[in-house]
């Protein structure tokens, strides 16, 4: 800076800060700093007139550096900022002094006045050393890549590509659907849950701005916000989409038959197959894992059926780079393992199953066709036990939180078997009933008075298998009388955890997870739909237990997020990043490990990508030679700034809280 | 408060995510502690140089508190780890040469812990007023400013490799 000419501005905020901090002594102490040729109070400076007279003192003063001593920077850094350059002033010459947040309202007398000025002292230091700087700018990438195919996915990708960009969603099964697809009927309108969803679906399949890219993974992202570089493995499905007329022979030549994922287990499935049929990409696949061996000396039983020649054991894996502007990450959930549910029975005896399980069982599409037979001996359950909160709202042993949706589709499984069963007795055990949500306590409320569903409150104790019936101990905490249920059929509410390999997703992304591994948002509350890295966004429950209409309200919000990024005409980046002098860099490149961004390079010297740095300084910070340092906040001014902090004074010093 | 009055100094990096975050939320909560510090924002706690809180001893602070985001969660993914190294043989290096490292602190404070960021306030007050002034600055005992460069030098060694 030239010779600094410094306004400093003192706010009282009210009462705020004049309250407790003698301002006008801070001024006037503030005015004897070197530099600072006007020093001024006003009640309110964020307010039009404060604003006006820092705008007119800049010209009035020819002012190059200016200190506003009042809230956290949060709070108004960018109103006084705005103000400067409606003055003609640069605004990183403008910085906050932060007297209210972090001194008048945390201390009380003349030690918050002494705290006060040397708060502004060490602030003045600052922008003495301040340059005016302007914000880099750069082009983006127009496609959005959306993670995950389920019902967030889904309504991401429309919305997205509704808006006129281009999409990209990468769905690692081989069908798009996800857990809604799945499921038998929705709560609380009891809407067939493929019957909405399907029409969705069609309508990816056909829509011109959307690539499915299904059996796929992120292999790996380079590049930043609005240029990332992203690699995708699109796994071989040994079927020709093109040539394959889905006409299924290959399934009844395929001597391999394996438990069906999509049905949780209940049914069987070849090597080669379609998940369910009204999948999409509709397309067999042919599953690497269980084939006896893709080659025709062991076995080419599908192929030789295939009147398409649609069969190709040679495929190989793809891989596809694309450019990406805007990332939305919909990976959804699963439920927790049963093999972890011991007390339960769980994974041991046949007749405890999940509620996906159950889902798939009273499904129309599902292995049984809607009719409802227990996997042990096919035979129908006369009385059937739901226990909710299986891992769920358990500190203890699994998982603390509320999975949220149990009690809901819980009260609709039993409802759903008493409309299948109509002799049948159903129990629901629970701890509590939550049924927040438009029409669901009604819901839950018809379960329990028009179906006649016996709602237990209490804890399940234990299930053990008795001949051929599956013994329920439990109590009746609202009778305080123990309950014993010799059941045919066991239903867990089976917790919420997030995918398989979100952990490893988000690392490649560089986001972060919470203690359960869900995504975590920016800020849970004001900053729902973004992840902490800037341009990547989160739908559905990959961020936490949600129901259907949630994880769609979700997936549009995170679109409109990702089409603000995408419709920008440029992205503008903060200039005060690090920048290496030439003149005294060594190129010994122990700058580069250290960032996190990868946004330094070193050849004969090193070179700092100023669109990847995000200015937190660690480099600078790690350099030998002092060629590196951060804009704005170089190692000069903070040794001024502490100067001024502990600055011996005369007067009264600090005393007592 | 110690007998004698003694009212420490303390300098204050904090990371403008977290801790700076925090210490803003303590007052919005109207948590009050005491005043001996002033706070310097610093866009991460990996940004902070040893030499600067060498440099604060010698300009007379008591002690520099160095707040950051708790593990796992630093804005810039690692910058936090590095400030934990640097801190650790900062402080070994401050020990071995007759300074108490409690005149160093690295505390993480998230942007929600306002309760959290009043207490370590609180604590470290009362910690360096029992501890008594930090007085005549590196290595006075020998050739102070020769000392002095020399943890300079050895700190940045350790921090290039941490």
């Amino acid at each position: 800076m030239a010779q600094p000419r410094i306004g400093v501005f003192v706010c009282h905020c009210g009462r705020n800060i004049a309250g407790t901090v003698d301002v006008e002594h801070v001024t006037e102490r503030a005015a004897e700093i070197p530099g600072v040729v006007l020093a001024t109070h006003y009640d309110y400076m964020c307010s039009d007139p404060g604003q006006d007279l820092v705008a007119r003192s800049i010209k009035e003063h020819r002012l190059n550096g200016v200190v506003v001593a009042a809230c956290s920077p949060g709070m108004h850094e960018d109103t006084f900022r705005e103000a400067a350059r409606s003055a003609g002033l640069n605004p990183y010459l403008v910085e906050m002094a932060n007297i209210r947040e972090q001194c008048s309202w945390v201390h009380q007398g003349p030690a918050a006045t002494d705290k006060a000025s040397r708060i502004l002292a060490t602030v003045v230091e600052k922008v003495k050393g301040n340059l005016p700087l302007e914000p880099s700018t750069m082009d983006h990438a127009n496609k959005c890549l959306v993670i995950g195919g389920g019902v967030a996915g889904i309504q991401a990708a429309l919305d997205v590509a509704n808006a006129g960009f281009e999409v990209l969603l990468v769905e690692r099964s081989p069908s798009i659907g996800g857990r809604m697809a799945q499921l038998s009927e929705t709560f609380p309108t009891l809407d067939c849950s493929q019957c909405i969803l399907t029409p969705k679906m069609v309508e990816v399949d056909r829509h011109p701005n959307i690539r499915i890219l299904a059996n796929s993974e992120l292999e790996e992202v380079t590049g930043f916000l609005g240029n990332w570089r992203v690699r995708i493995r699109k796994r071989a499905t040994y079927v020709d989409p093109e040539k394959c007329n889905l006409c299924g022979d290959c399934v009844g030549a395929c001597p391999v038959r394996v438990p069906s994922a999509f049905d949780e287990g209940l049914s069987e499935r070849a090597a080669i197959h379609i998940p369910f049929p009204q999948a999409i990409p509709s397309s067999y696949t042919l599953d690497k894992e269980t084939c006896l061996g893709l080659t025709p000396l062991r076995c080419s039983e599908c192929r030789d059926a295939c009147e398409a020649g649609a069969i190709d054991y040679d495929m190989q894996d793809e891989f596809l780079e694309e450019d990406i502007g805007a990332i939305i990450v919909a990976t959804g959930y699963e439920l927790l393992p049963k093999e972890r549910m011991a007390e339960y029975g769980y994974g041991e005896i046949p007749d405890v199953i999940d509620g996906l399980e159950f889902e798939r069982m009273v499904s129309a599409s599902g292995p049984t066709q809607g009719e409802l037979r227990r996997p042990s001996d096919g035979r129908v359950p006369k009385e059937i036990v739901f226990i909710q909160c299986s891992g769920s709202r358990d500190p203890e042993l699994y998982k603390p939180y509320c999975s949220k949706i149990c009690c809901m589709y819980t009260a609709k499984h039993a409802l759903l078997y008493r409309h299948t069963v109509p002799d049948g007795k159903a129990y629901v055990f629970y701890i509590d009933v939550r049924a927040g949500g438009k029409d669901y306590e009604e819901f839950v409320q018809r379960a329990m008075e028009e179906d006649r569903i016996l709602y237990l409150r209490g804890k399940v104790a234990k299930v053990f298998q008795q001949g051929d019936k599956v013994m329920v101990w439990g109590v009746d905490t609202l009778t305080d009388r123990r309950v014993e249920v010799a059941a045919d059929l066991v239903v867990l509410a089976q917790a919420m955890v997030p995918s398989a390999g979100v952990a490893e997703l988000a690392r490649k992304l560089r986001v972060s997870v919470d203690e359960h591994a869900f995504l975590k948002e920016a800020h849970p509350k004001l900053r729902p739909l973004e992840a902490l890295a800037a341009g990547v966004f989160l739908a559905g429950a990959a961020q936490g237990p949600k129901d259907i209409p949630e994880s769609v309200a979700q997936g549009s919000g995170a679109a409109v997020k990702a089409v603000m990024l995408l419709s920008a005409p440029e992205l503008i980046h903060s200039p005060e990043v690090a920048e290496v002098d030439e003149l005294l860099c060594s190129a010994c490149g122990i700058c580069s490990p250290q960032c996190p961004y990868e946004a330094i390079t070193v050849e004969d010297t090193a070179e700092v990508n100023e669109m990847l740095c995000e200015g937190c300084g660690t480099c600078v910070a790690a350099c030998p030679s002092g060629a590196m340092s951060l804009r704005n906040l170089a190692d000069s001014q903070v040794l001024a700034m502490l100067r001024a902090a502990l600055e011996e004074r005369e007067e009264a010093e600090v005393s007592g809280g | 408060m110690a007998e004698n009055g003694f009212e420490p100094r303390i300098a204050a990096l904090l990371c403008r995510w977290c801790a700076y975050a925090g210490a803003d939320l303590a007052g919005t909560s109207r948590l009050s502690y005491p005043p001996n510090m002033i706070p310097i924002r610093v866009p991460c706690s990996g940004r902070v140089e040893p030499s600067w809180v060498i440099e604060a001893l010698n300009a007379g602070a008591d002690a520099v508190l160095i707040g950051g985001c708790h593990p796992g969660d630093c804005h810039y993914v690692s910058g936090n780890y590095k400030a934990r190294r640097r801190v650790a043989l900062l402080r070994r290096v401050l020990g071995e040469l007759g300074v108490d490292p409690a005149r160093v602190r690295l505390e993480w404070v998230s942007a929600s812990e306002g309760a959290k960021f009043a207490r370590v306030m609180r604590d470290y007050v009362e910690e360096i007023r029992a501890l008594g002034p930090h007085e005549g600055g590196l290595g006075s005992s020998t050739a102070p400013e020769a000392v002095a460069e020399s943890v300079v030098e050895a700190v940045e060694q350790v921090v290039q490799h941490g």
